[in-house]
């Protein structure tokens, strides 16, 4: 798939997915990770939304970085990322209107995902417009496979589906699969992302944090 | 009246910002190390929620919703501006805390050498953010969005002094490596949400 990119490119775009994944060392976007994680479709929907949010507003701010004075940066990033997610919220609710309510507020807080604003500030500010794009969607991937695995767990452990389609038959239907009610409440998520980084920082024991 | 105090207890136990709607986690885990600054954290969060959920409320009802600028001019009646409502409740914010932060700073220098370092951080906090959608999309009057905004930030402040609480005396045990840090934060907070779910259903 990154054929045709240059080392760097190919550097820029794949690292995050695991070896600097944002969710799980940079600590960034974890807000919106938990909530939207009981059923896939919209874990799934919320990813792309802010796989292309990240990926456009990284190339925007990148294209303007050097007109932007620094002492109102932050606000012209602002309104660079929420203009974009006006845009998402729009085309969500115009195509996709039974999901965008389930998502409810979590479109509109995408504005203030740490990635989004982490990825502007940190690396947008700094780079050309290309590398700062795949910059963007190199980071929305990584924060889009740990989105869509917790919501695979939470939904096939929690009601036995997935894509609201029956995979583990329920007791309650007359089949054998009793469900994990635990699983679609709000602690489930914190525990499933707690253990991802254990098992990512174990096979990668040069980032784990130091004793203090 | 009752409502009000229903709605402050909703706000602050059982619909826990951080813990039920993992609204604000990243500031709500990077800054839970210390108790001190956590409560600064905290603190700052309850001032500002206080005070942007009512003004955004205002802002909605005045500016934005259907038909709400008919008092400027009649002409205005059937502009509907709510599809701009994210770009107007981030400005608000961000222009609510930077008065709040220059009025802390020339007024009270002491409380800004507490608070200071976290107010421009807060601008960008979801839990903010998500206060004010949330008064939106439950359609709260003023007033209960005050008691909203006082609610929501309190029982975040909560949250995450007693996260910081626990996490000091993590100093005295072993933890696996690759669990350190930020992981084990994950698992507490998991903890911590299961017993919250304990004041569900709580109702005057």
């Amino acid at each position: 798939m990154a054929i045709g990119l240059s080392k760097k490119e190919r550097e820029v775009l794949l690292d995050p997915l695991f070896h600097n994944n944002p969710i799980a060392f940079q600590v960034l976007g974890i807000c919106s990770a938990l909530a939207v994680t009981t059923k896939l479709d919209t874990a799934v929907t919320m990813a792309i939304a802010l796989t292309l949010v990240t990926a456009f507003s990284n190339l925007f701010i990148s294209l303007v970085r050097n007109t932007v004075p620094t002492n109102i940066r932050i606000i012209v990033q602002l309104s660079i990322i929420a203009s974009l997610v006006i845009v998402t919220d729009q085309i969500l609710k115009a195509y996709f209107f039974d999901i965008s309510k389930r998502l409810s507020v979590f479109v509109g807080l995408i504005i203030t995902n740490c990635i989004v604003m982490g990825r502007a500030e940190g690396f947008a500010m700094q780079n050309p417009p290309w590398i700062s794009f795949l910059d963007g969607i190199g980071n929305g991937l990584g924060y889009s496979i740990v989105l869509v695995t917790v919501g695979t767990l939470r939904e096939l452990f929690g009601s036995g589906k997935l894509f609201g389609h029956t995979i583990l038959p329920l007791v309650t239907d007359g089949g054998w699969y009793v469900p994990n009610g635990l699983m679609l409440l709000a602690p489930a998520a914190f525990f499933i992302i707690g253990f991802f980084i254990w098992i990512l920082r174990t096979l990668m024991p040069e980032r784990q944090e130091k004793e203090d | 009246m009752e409502h009000y105090v229903n709605l402050a207890i909703k706000s602050i136990f059982i619909e826990n910002m951080a813990l039920a709607f993992f609204l604000g986690m990243c500031s709500f885990l990077a800054v839970s190390k210390k108790v001190e600054t956590a409560i600064g954290l905290g603190t700052a969060v309850i001032f500002v929620q206080t005070l942007t959920v009512p003004l955004n409320n205002l802002v909605l009802n005045i500016f934005l919703k259907e038909g709400a600028m008919a008092w400027l001019h009649p002409a205005l009646k059937d502009v509907d501006l709510t599809f701009l409502g994210f770009i107007t409740y981030i400005g608000t914010i961000a222009a609510a805390t930077q008065v709040v932060e220059m009025t802390v700073e020339r007024f009270a220098p002491k409380l800004y050498a507490a608070l200071g370092v976290f107010l421009p951080l807060i601008a960008v906090n979801c839990a903010i953010l998500g206060g004010s959608l949330f008064m939106v999309e439950r359609d709260y009057n003023f007033w209960e969005s005050v008691v909203f905004g006082i609610g929501s930030g309190l029982g975040w402040a909560l949250a995450i002094i007693a996260l910081a609480a626990v996490r000091e005396k993590m100093r005295y045990s072993n933890v696996p490596g690759g669990l350190r840090g930020l992981g084990i934060a994950f698992l507490l907070t998991g903890l911590m949400a299961i017993g919250f779910m304990a004041f569900s259903g709580i109702q005057l």
